[in-house]
């Protein structure tokens, strides 16, 4: 989860128990839709992470409907049009490097998820 | 050069092949026939569902070739040797410098009186096939004359037309050529056992009008059999009439005379395959005839290219074979007889299991002369090495053919024995060496060692020993052969299932608690929630299946290139009432959807967004219809024709077949999309020959047919089993889905799982119509636990608040995908272009913005 940034304002999305565990949603934030994601882990309530919705692969806004899960080390998420995947924590496509999409801060308050966009 | 070849079979046919694209050669083939070389090797499985194209020997683009001219139909006259000419049937006349005969033989009939009565036929061309497919439809019983390999083959293709079947042999056994007595015994019997009635030691003298049938078979010793058709397949005779005419030289009981280069009298002209006689000998199989190729176009190479190798010599061929007979294995190698002075004779019989093995070696016992093999060849390829390699055999052969004390038979040599010129595929004149190149080279699958080198391309024989030698090459060079499904799993698609279903897991965590590790991927996610579909059947979007579902399947609709969604109601058969089509239109034009009617007598409806997609459902199921399963790896539809309901040609309810099925399939999740069709007669205008499943109407009931596909890589459905009631077709198809859903791999459509099965066609006949494994039970079981759980996802969807939560485009807002923008054409909406997109605020009217 990333720290508060001084030029990030933070906006609740939805209830936690709005994301089932391992998967996403998509929040609409100042026009901007954005993909969250809860990764379940062992722990409640997991770990959550945010990146564009927008699959620049595929030219659709479809990547919060992916599924989730590990590749070695990288956490991704692959879309679901040509299933190409993206690094969750730093929204590199694995399969072109030269291709990334932006990354945002989540984080839960009060079982409330926060996105810093 | 001009080369002038007589005749494209399928000897001829190798002859270009081998000649390749050289330059200073052009080339003039007459081909007799309609079509250009096909495989008669494989001509029974016309019977099976391959059609002509299928068995077709010649490679897309071949004969685009400037410098060949192929001539359909055009048969050749008459040889000029002293002006080099060949005159066609048409009258023109072709100049040569050189000529090839490759006229192949013609079907020996014996002189009968009757012979030439409607309803007698020879086993050749693809015509005759046509011919005795015909009047099959139309006969109750068949015969074949002659019981040779040839004529077993044919009497599979009459059993397979679901006649009574009889074969009529001269001599006292079946396969006299290849086969001595006690063999020839055991194949009787397992042919008999097959429901074909075995007659040996007839002499038909006449065919005469018959009582119960068509015709009435005299024989010698007084006794008469009646039939509706009668088959000759009683031996070949070379087709060596334009070398008669041209004093060309033939032996005494035809086949024209060639040396070892196989050149005929006259220096110029060259004979091939079946129509040559090389040291006395005419050679009826195809590895002879293609050697024979391959030594022709050397010497016309090596006139013509100074680059070329020395011409080759033809210098005699392995006679040994390896065949199935409806589903009998029998092979013969060389001295199968024991013919060799001082040979000694190795007998294995086991009468239960109807087994025969003959082993002939030289007097010594070091060198392997000969053998018999029926009922089970695995010994094949290893046994004929010995023989060709003179390979010296252990202190006690018989352990060779003997079954050792746990049942299995001791494969006396790994291939780690041979040597490196050992030739592995005759047909195509294949040594280890090359193969253990094209392994070095990158080929690590069977599949692109036969591609790249040829080996088993032809008469399939030797694939298993293909397979052996790429198997102990690939240990040998290290690598190692893996199936991992992923890197969270290492273990296959089908030990995953096995593991699921024998451990009862019903979720990914504790399936990767147990099994595997990581979190899972876009793999083994999805992989793993089919599975538990196949075997539990439980509802796919609960909690803790929903996150391993596909975008399909998890918003139940199939998504499409913006984005959006496409909604497929279950339509079974094809039959739809005027009320539901009209329901159909009005929830399209509510939302705004575009329509067409698909492949599977369906309506698909797209451009939903994910929040739209519980209110159309709603509408649909309270108008009666259920999921169409169409973004499922699951069975699809059952396509079908109006059958005999409607239709004058029709001998079964082909709709209400397909209802029967569909309900009863319907929403069966497996490792691919699984289809349907029902046809109502032969005709078969449901296409059921290119679904996975295809079932077709016959007087009697209806024939199975499986393993088909359309799509990228067409490929005929096999027939599986014919005439059978109502609920044998049921409990087949039970049995062959639900063997198909345990074996096979991820995403393996059933045509690929087919071709990679070992054992093929007969093997998977075994499983589901003879329950060899003895599976049969507990597949149906399987079956019947699906059948019973069915339970329509949309409806237990839109009843399901927790699930519909999640049908929303955004969590926080009620808006809609901006990025998904419709245009007009022809009266519907389709995805806007990004070029259309653009411009959108400029002069290109958007109907549709998201509704």
């Amino acid at each position: 989860m990333d720290g508060d940034r001084m030029d990030v304002a933070w906006h609740e999305v939805c209830g936690v128990d709005e994301i089932w565990p391992d998967t996403g949603i998509c929040a609409l934030i100042d026009g901007r839709q954005i993909a969250v994601f809860r990764l379940s882990a062992s722990e409640t309530p997991g770990e959550f992470f945010a990146i564009d919705n927008h699959d620049p692969m595929s030219g659709a806004n479809v990547l919060s409907r992916g599924l989730i899960g590990n590749l070695g080390e990288r956490l991704v998420v692959a879309s679901p049009i040509y299933k190409h995947h993206y690094d969750l924590r730093t929204g590199e496509c694995v399969e072109d490097p030269n291709v990334s999409i932006h990354t945002f801060g989540a984080r839960v308050r009060d079982g409330r998820v926060w996105i810093g966009a | 050069m001009k080369l002038v070849v007589i005749g494209n079979g399928m000897v001829g046919h190798k002859l270009l092949e081998s000649l390749g694209a050289a330059e200073n050669l052009q080339v003039t083939v007459l081909c007799e026939e309609p079509r250009p070389a096909y495989d008669r090797v494989h001509l029974s499985e016309f019977f099976s569902g391959k059609s002509a194209d299928d068995l077709s020997l010649v490679e897309p683009g071949f004969f685009d070739n400037p410098r060949i001219d192929l001539r359909l139909g055009a048969q050749a006259a008459s040889l000029d040797r002293s002006l080099k000419t060949v005159t066609t049937a048409d009258g023109e006349v072709i100049a040569y410098d050189k000529l090839v005969l490759a006229t192949g033989s013609y079907p020996f009939v014996p002189p009968i009186p009757g012979k030439d009565r409607d309803g007698c036929f020879v086993y050749r061309r693809i015509e005759d096939l046509e011919a005795m497919t015909a009047c099959g439809a139309q006969s109750k019983v068949g015969v074949v004359v002659g019981g040779g390999l040839l004529g077993l083959e044919c009497a599979k293709a009459l059993r397979d037309m679901g006649l009574t079947t009889h074969v009529v042999e001269f001599a006292p056994r079946l396969m006299a050529v290849q086969v001595d007595e006690g063999g020839g015994r055991v194949l009787r019997r397992k042919i008999e056992d097959l429901g074909v009635s075995v007659h040996t030691e007839k002499n038909t003298v006449e065919i005469v009008d018959g009582e119960q049938c068509r015709h009435r078979m005299r024989f010698a010793d007084g006794s008469e059999l009646e039939t509706d058709m009668i088959v000759f397949s009683a031996g070949i005779r070379p087709r060596d009439e334009l070398a008669r005419a041209s004093d060309l030289g033939v032996g005494p009981r035809g086949g024209i005379v060639v040396d070892n280069r196989c050149r005929t009298l006259d220096p110029d002209i060259y004979a091939i395959g079946e129509c040559a006689l090389w040291d006395g000998r005419i050679f009826g199989l195809v590895a002879p005839g293609y050697e024979m190729a391959r030594v022709v176009a050397s010497d016309i190479l090596s006139a013509v290219d100074a680059t070329a190798g020395p011409a080759a010599e033809f210098l005699g061929a392995d006679m040994s074979t390896k065949l199935k007979l409806m589903g009998v294995d029998v092979a013969s190698i060389g001295d199968a007889h024991g013919r060799t002075e001082g040979s000694r004779a190795f007998i294995y019989t086991d009468e239960r299991k109807q087994i025969y093995k003959k082993l002939v070696t030289s007097e010594d016992g070091k060198l392997l002369l000969g053998a018999v093999l029926v009922g089970d060849a695995n010994e094949y390829g290893s046994l004929l090495q010995m023989a060709l390699n003179h390979i010296e055999l252990p202190e006690s052969p018989e352990f060779l053919i003997l079954p050792s004390s746990d049942g299995t038979v001791t494969t006396g040599l790994g291939v780690d024995a041979l040597p490196a010129s050992a030739q592995i595929c005759s047909c195509n004149n294949v040594s280890k060496l090359q193969l253990c190149e094209a392994i070095g080279a990158g080929e690590t699958t069977l599949g692109g060692l036969k591609k790249c080198t040829k080996a088993a391309t032809t008469c399939g024989g030797c694939a298993p020993l293909v397979t052996q030698v790429l198997k102990a090459e690939l240990k040998r060079l290290g690598h190692s052969v893996n199936n991992h499904l992923c890197e969270h799993f290492p273990y296959s698609r089908q030990e995953l299932y096995h593991l699921i279903r024998v451990g009862g897991i019903r979720n990914f965590d504790e399936l990767l608690a147990k099994h595997g590790s990581g979190l899972g991927c876009d793999i083994c996610k999805p992989t793993a929630a089919s599975i538990f579909a196949s075997c539990w059947n439980e509802f796919v979007l609960t909690r803790d299946k929903a996150a391993l579902q596909d975008s399909n399947d998890y918003y139940l609709a199939n998504i499409q290139k913006n984005g959006s969604y496409s909604v497929v109601p279950r339509i079974a058969g094809g039959e739809i009432t005027p009320d539901k089509l009209i329901v159909i239109g009005q929830v399209a034009k509510k939302y705004g959807l575009y329509t067409k009617i698909t492949g599977g007598q369906r309506i698909d409806l797209f451009g939903a967004q994910v929040h739209q997609l519980p209110a159309i459902w709603g509408e649909l199921v309270a108008a009666g219809f259920e999921s169409g399963h169409a973004y499922g790896k699951a069975v699809r539809t059952v396509k079908s024709c109006v059958g005999s309901t409607w239709c004058r040609y029709g001998v079964q309810d082909s709709v209400g077949m397909a209802l029967l099925v569909e309900n009863r399939y319907k929403g069966l999740r497996a490792p691919h999309k699984i289809k349907f069709a029902v046809s109502g007669c032969t005709r078969e205008c449901a296409e059921a020959q290119s679904k996975d499943v295809g079932v077709i109407a016959t007087e009697k009931g209806w024939n199975l047919y499986v393993c088909g596909n359309g799509g990228m890589k067409p490929r005929h459905a096999e027939l599986l089993a014919s005439d059978l009631d109502d609920a044998t077709l049921i409990r087949y198809i039970d049995r062959f889905l639900m063997f198909y859903i345990r074996t096979a791999d991820r995403l393996q459509r059933t045509s690929v799982w087919r071709d990679n099965l070992e054992g093929g066609l007969d093997y998977l006949r075994q499983v589901i119509v003879d329950d060899s494994l003895g599976l049969g039970a507990e597949l149906e079981a399987e079956m019947r636990h699906v059948v019973d759980t069915y339970e329509c996802e949309w409806k237990k969807a839109i009843n399901d608040p927790d699930t519909l939560k999640r049908f929303r485009t955004f969590v926080n807002s009620d808006a809609d995908d901006s990025g998904v923008v419709f245009v007009e054409e022809r009266g519907q909406i389709r995805p806007a272009t990004d070029a259309e997109k653009q411009t959108r605020f400029k002069d290109i009217e958007i109907v549709a913005e998201a509704t």
